[in-house]
């Protein structure tokens, strides 16, 4: 079987087990709504200290929230050992990697999407603008690329929940600080050429980060 | 159902160890497992709890490395993971491999596209019905018992026609009909020229099936009876091996 059916018919897989589930996208946008809801009750901001506060609140709720879907993507390979069968399947064990990757961050995404519309009410900040959307793309991208290689190296682990966020946030600090500048200067209405390098290391990032995950993926997975 | 082999997948031996061994730590789980099983042939693994019975069978699956020694099957030496091999292999172990949100027909229908399976919706359907699934196929499988999705799990090991059939305690979790239907379906698997190894630490199950028997005992192969043997002489082989365990 070709490398991308193996591709689509794993992501086929994790769409309809979410679809049927909604374990993970309903705990990763309840977990994001609660963030806004809690910041908004707890902090009075005015309408010209929000633009401050927002990316950063943004992010923070991505990441957590993101952190929850990718515990619960590996989670359901363990459940009655289906990383097994997986493994045991004639695919390259980078087309693993690939689909778990790409199923994270469509989860991630429509977790966002709902989420970004909510935020929008709660904080009066726009979130129409089709930058936004790229920065959320990129960032996204980058956290789940690198998110699901470490949650399958937390996937054996009983701690997982504890060792995941412990072993993914370090590395994804460049991922953060760059969503988080570029959505900042996005929501001021800055130009492109003012947040274009955050959005090349974004770019950067993503690449690097697949790239090294696609070749350690089967040395991650293996007993 | 079950035709038989392309010839071109015979060759003399299924399976070849040669000093295979398997450590966790400081426990070692297999000691130099050496055993030969030629294609076609139905053997049975038998041997107390912690025997090293399941170990042995996911080194054979490529799902554990071994420490040190050979592993091949059908003549292909088993060097980290190669998808000639993985059509090769058929496992059943003591997790089920299914996804509970799936049915048992969703779950087929992945593992057969993965394995680029021809004719799937025919095949799946034939192959639940002869389980006894048939009526039960498009159930979340988290609804269905324990017994009615290791049926499944035994369809999704011999889904994509494996020349090698791995089964640790296939008849775990199955009733009285369950386990007639796999005996049924392990003795046309062996006519059409599948080979079949298989772990149970139940006398009578082994003796019942036929084929030859290895008994293994703390990680070692202690004894070998070939398929002329009766059901006394394995009692008697067993209890001479794990005499002084009892």
């Amino acid at each position: 079987m070709s490398y991308w059916r193996s591709v689509a018919a794993i992501v086929a897989k994790d769409v309809l087990a979410e679809a049927r589930s909604r374990e993970a996208l309903s705990a990763m946008l309840l977990f994001a709504l609660m963030v806004a809801v809690t910041f908004n009750l707890a902090l009075e901001l005015r309408i010209d200290n929000v633009l401050q506060i927002a990316p950063g609140l943004i992010w923070v709720a991505f990441v957590f929230a993101g952190v929850l879907g990718l515990n619960r993507s590996f989670a359901a390979e363990q459940d009655r050992a289906c990383i097994e069968g997986l493994m045991l399947a004639p695919v390259d064990r980078s087309a693993i990697y690939i689909a778990k990757c790409i199923s994270n961050t469509l989860f991630m995404l429509t977790a966002e999407a709902l989420f970004l519309p909510v935020f929008s009410v709660l904080f009066r900040v726009p979130v129409g603008s089709p930058a936004l959307w790229l920065v959320v793309f990129l960032g996204t991208v980058g956290f789940a690329s690198a998110g699901t290689l470490f949650a399958a190296v937390a996937m054996n682990s009983r701690a997982r929940e504890i060792l995941l966020p412990l072993l993914l946030l370090p590395i994804v600090v460049p991922v953060l600080t760059a969503a988080t500048r570029s959505t900042a200067q996005v929501l001021e209405g800055q130009t492109l050429a003012a947040y274009a390098p955050w959005l090349r290391l974004l770019l950067a990032f993503d690449i690097i980060s697949v790239v090294i995950a696609v070749l350690t993926f089967e040395y991650v997975i293996e007993e | 159902m079950i035709g038989p082999l392309p010839q071109s997948q015979q060759s003399e031996w299924a399976i070849e160890t040669h000093d295979l061994c398997k450590s966790f730590g400081h426990v070692s789980a297999l000691q130099d497992i050496t055993l030969r099983v030629p294609c076609g042939a139905l053997v049975t693994v038998l041997g107390p709890n912690a025997a090293g019975k399941t170990t042995l069978l996911r080194v054979l699956a490529t799902l554990t490395r071994p420490s040190t020694g050979r592993v091949l099957l059908q003549g292909l030496e088993v060097q980290g993971h190669d998808a000639a091999l993985c059509n090769l292999i058929g496992w059943v172990g003591e997790q089920t491999l299914l996804y509970g949100h799936l049915s048992p027909q969703e779950n087929l229908r992945f593992y057969g596209r993965m394995y680029g399976v021809d004719d799937l919706d025919t095949w799946i359907h034939a192959l639940l019905n002869r389980l006894g699934v048939g009526e039960r196929q498009e159930d979340p499988l988290h609804t269905l018992s324990r017994g009615m999705q290791q049926r499944v799990a035994i369809a999704r090991a011999i889904l994509h026609r494996p020349p090698l059939l791995l089964l640790d305690e296939p008849y775990s979790s199955l009733d009285r009909h369950g386990a007639a239907i796999l005996s049924s379906l392990l003795g046309q698997l062996r006519d059409a020229g599948h080979t079949v190894l298989m772990t149970t630490h139940d006398l009578a199950r082994a003796s019942e099936l036929g084929g030859e028997v290895l008994i293994l005992l703390d990680g070692r192969l202690v004894q070998r009876l070939d398929p002329q043997r009766t059901a006394d002489d394995l009692r008697a082989a067993y209890d001479r091996c794990t005499g002084e365990r009892r």
